[in-house]
């Protein structure tokens, strides 16, 4: 019993990171219909600029900000110089470019910040809390964490659906003619989508990070989780992200808890697959012609 | 003259010729170099291999993978299981059985494959070369687990000492004895898929490359010709794996990491996607340029350790100059370039040679509103 | 005061308007017609800065046109009603209307969105709807609301009785000339629909493989039947 909660908790706090990563995601499908493969290394990058500050003996949260700063930056130089002349074209082109940049982000973490694993602080224990003399697997850094990604997804719904620069966003997003025809700086608003979601990515590598090693390649496997959390929700919802996100983190925990650590990849491969044949729309989606 | 001219004339001909010419060109090149050379030239001919497999695949019928590296490891793994035990198969069976199971399991990815389009067809194969060294690691008794699996190449068959002899005058050695095996294999490959590319086979790819609409209005089956075009890709790298673990002599997961998966595909986008030659240029490129960045890269005062990563970093850097700028790939500009310069007057025509870029999978199209 | 002349654009070797240019008098309906493919959404399209033309100019009032992006079009008093309708069908009836009046660069008062729900009641009604669900009637009106958002001087409207019954052509037709009447607006309305178009039209502009053929009154375009038969078909 205490393994099945623990190991559901250990899932929640594994989903919400999962669903932030999704969520940056799905807000670049949404805007220029690019899977950015290269979300993964964008947010490892960003982690390493935070770990050099904190190694500097600076204070855990100037690190934090800073990476968060230095993801929203990222994101939009990526957009505007790298992805904006492959926008609108066949989708291979995208896809190989992302994934060149992938390989670039992680040779230059490599070259800049070392090859090896680093251990990376957290702001709050990453003990398990007491409950009446048992302890659970709930850390103070997950509560954190949790809340980090509850906050951020909260500005992200005001943002979207309460101020005017939200709306000029949504309707760059879901057609750029119509949107430039009413005055909106489409490409501004595409630059700025990458930026926001590029921070959010930073978020969940940063809230991965806390408490365990990182290496330019400790990203890699989570891009794979948050695809497959994106997709879970119909690559196109936010809140499909966040709800897919959180099923295969508890999923993924129950595999890794039951089955075997080894075969989590797997299993989300498994499951990707078991979505991409029943509901190709994610699971959400209502009857609609199928379109991957 | 007149014969040479109409052998030349047929596909099977020019490609036979094409492929004599290869061999004598390998015998000459491995003989010509040291060992160290020649263990170079063995990888340069395995990642060619699956190269020119996933080239196949991306170029003419379309299909992303980012799960070549995992298919590689199929063949790896099957022929270590195959080769480290007494007694031990000839390597040529060794060879076709790790290519037949790799391409058994093609047939099954493929066809999960074949209902996918773009960037949803990356996602799945970037889970499946992510989640494959898992396996290994899982089922450790088997697989080795982290350690892998350690393989005994066989001894040097006599009847083939004796033949290197009486060509060459020298003894062959071990390492020179997996290179023609990699070369002769990666021959081999080449003339299968050439062929296969410009058979009806390689126009049905095309043709469900470039238009599904039409081509199924031509009768053509999109699901069993993307599963073809899956399965023959797949032998091609479960061949390379096959190889690769006869020069590296080790099946461990290290090696099938995400990595080699993203190389393979760098080797193809560096030489325009859809050409043989390309993935052979991409693949030589992979092997001999990173001794020079990193030498490059030490001297300019970096430390072993980073300057190795200076290598994929200019890969890197190069793919996505190459989408970018010269969507056909190095090869392909290459080539319209030298048919611009001879004759200004004849824009290149993609249709005329199964190797020459293959335009309907990367040259950027209308912009159209897709939104 | 829409003014153009000499103005020519080429999609690659096809000529799509040839040293097209006439005038659009203020306060009045300009009617352009011509059959499928003989120039008229690519003459708006030209007009609003979608689409670039390769010479002449295209004056409103006392501005240059002919070389400003189509974002600029809302903030010098444009606006251009897209063919297909143009409603961002994943955004609410209310979002869709608020957008409009964005382009202004200031905040879409309660006013100007008062005025176009008295003028279309049912998006008054379906205000929190997404604009998905609405009809295609519906949605002519929801992107007509959406222009008058930004108090437009010019509107640029393509095919609005595309796909719609009789009945809500005539509706959304009375609309329009009560708008140009009461408002002072000034419109350009391309259209297959000769014969609806014509009723509400002062000028009428027909287009023939890219040319002007025919620049007149809507009445002589109406009353000539040698003139009709040859390109318009009635």
């Amino acid at each position: 019993m205490q393994q099945l909660i623990n190991t559901a908790l250990g899932g929640l706090t594994l989903g919400m990171v999962y669903a932030a990563f999704a969520l940056a995601l799905v807000l670049i499908w949404r805007s220029t219909h690019v899977v950015n493969f290269a979300q993964a290394p964008m947010a490892m990058v960003t982690t390493f600029v935070a770990l050099e500050i904190i190694d500097h003996g600076h204070s855990y949260w100037l690190g934090f900000a800073v990476a968060l700063a230095a993801g929203l930056v990222l994101g939009a130089v990526v957009e505007r110089v790298v992805v904006r002349p492959v926008e609108g074209g066949p989708e291979i082109n995208a896809v190989i470019l992302t994934l060149g940049l992938f390989i670039v982000l992680h040779a230059l973490a490599s070259v800049v910040f070392g090859n090896r694993y680093r251990s990376f602080p957290a702001a709050f224990g990453i003990r398990g809390i007491d409950v009446g003399g048992t302890t659970i697997a709930l850390t103070g850094f997950g509560i954190f964490t949790i809340l980090a990604v509850l906050a951020v997804m909260t500005l992200l719904v005001l943002l979207f659906r309460f101020t005017d620069l939200g709306l000029r966003m949504r309707a760059a997003a879901f057609n750029q003619e119509v949107a430039r025809l009413l005055g909106v700086r489409v490409g501004r608003m595409l630059t700025l989508g990458w930026a926001l979601a590029a921070l959010v990515g930073s978020l969940s590598g940063l809230l991965i990070a806390g408490g365990s090693l990182v290496s330019p390649g400790y990203m890699d496997s989570v891009v794979v989780y948050g695809f497959v959390a994106a997709v879970l929700g119909g690559l196109d919802s936010p809140v499909g992200a966040v709800v897919g996100g959180l099923f295969l983190g508890l999923s993924l925990s129950f595999v890794s808890g039951y089955v075997g650590s080894q075969l989590v990849a797997l299993a989300a491969l498994a499951i990707l697959m078991a979505v991409l044949f029943l509901r190709p729309d994610g699971l959400f989606a209502p009857a609609r012609e199928r379109r991957v | 003259m007149r014969r040479l001219a109409a052998v030349w004339h047929s596909t099977l001909g020019r490609h036979l010729l094409v492929t004599a010419a290869a061999v004598l060109v390998v015998v000459l090149v491995v003989e010509s170099v040291d060992d160290f050379r020649a263990v170079q030239l063995t990888q340069m001919a395995y990642l060619g291999i699956a190269a020119g497999g996933l080239t196949v695949l991306t170029g003419l019928n379309g299909q992303i993978s980012l799960g070549h590296g995992a298919l590689m490891a199929v063949g790896a793994y099957t022929t270590a299981l195959l080769v480290s035990d007494d007694p031990v198969l000839p390597l040529p069976v060794a060879l076709l059985t790790a290519t037949a199971v790799t391409s058994a399991v093609g047939v099954v990815i493929g066809a999960a494959a074949a209902r996918l389009r773009g960037p949803y067809l990356a996602g799945a194969t970037l889970a499946l070369a992510v989640a494959l060294p898992g396996v290994a690691l899982h089922f450790g008794e088997t697989l080795g687990g982290e350690q892998g699996l350690r393989l005994r190449v066989p001894e040097t068959p006599g009847w083939v000492l004796d033949a290197a002899y009486f060509v060459t005058a020298h003894d062959l050695t071990r390492s020179k004895y997996v290179a023609y095996l990699a070369w002769f294999t990666l021959v081999v490959v080449y003339l299968l898929l050439a062929n296969l590319a410009r058979s009806r086979v390689g126009r049905r790819w095309r043709a469900v490359r470039d238009d599904e609409v039409a081509a199924e209005l031509a009768g053509i089956h999109l699901g069993r010709a993307r599963v073809s075009a899956f399965v023959v890709s797949a032998a091609a790298a479960g061949a390379g794996g096959a190889v690769m673990a006869l020069a590296v002599r080790l099946t461990a997961p290290t090696g099938f990491t995400l990595t080699l998966s993203l190389t393979l595909l760098t080797a193809v986008v560096l030489g325009g996607l859809g050409s043989l030659t390309g993935a052979l240029a991409g693949a030589a490129l992979l092997t001999f340029l990173p001794s020079v960045i990193t030498d490059a890269g030490t001297s300019a005062g970096l430390d072993d350790i980073r300057a190795a990563e200076l290598a994929p970093l200019v890969y890197g850097v190069v793919m996505v100059a190459v989408v970018l700028l010269a969507p056909r790939g190095l090869v392909g500009t290459l080539h319209a370039g030298w048919r611009r310069l001879r004759n200004p007057a004849v824009t290149p025509d993609p249709t005329t040679s199964a190797d020459a870029a293959s335009p309907g999978a990367t040259v950027a199209t209308s912009k159209g509103d897709t939104r | 005061m829409l003014t153009l002349s000499g103005v020519t654009v080429s999609f690659g070797a096809v000529r799509a308007l040839r040293e097209v240019g006439f005038t659009a008098p203020a306060g009045q309906v300009t009617a352009v017609l011509g059959a499928n493919g003989a120039g008229k959404t690519t003459l708006l399209r030209t007009i609003s800065g979608l689409v670039r033309a390769q010479t002449g100019t295209v004056r409103f009032g006392d501005r240059d046109l002919t070389r400003q992006p189509p974002e600029a079009m809302p903030r010098l008093g444009l606006a251009h009603v897209p063919e297909g309708r143009g409603v961002i069908t994943e955004l609410t009836v209310e979002e869709n209307l608020r957008l409009g009046g964005l382009g202004r660069g200031r905040r879409a008062d309660a006013d100007v969105l008062d005025r176009v729900f008295s003028l279309f009641p049912v998006l008054r009604e379906r205000r929190a709807a997404t604009a998905h669900v609405l009809s295609g009637g519906e949605r002519q009106m929801l992107v007509i609301g959406r222009a008058l958002m930004a108090s437009p001087t010019l509107l640029l409207l393509d095919e609005p009785s595309l796909g719609l019954a009789p009945r809500v052509v005539a509706q959304i037709f009375d609309l329009l000339s009560g708008l140009v009447a009461d408002a002072g607006l000034t419109v350009l309305l391309v259209e297959q629909n000769a014969r609806s178009a014509l009723s509400i039209a002062h000028r009428a502009v027909v287009l023939n493989l890219g040319r002007v053929v025919v620049d007149d009154d809507a009445r002589v375009l109406a009353d000539d039947d040698q003139l009709r038969h040859a390109y318009l078909g009635f």
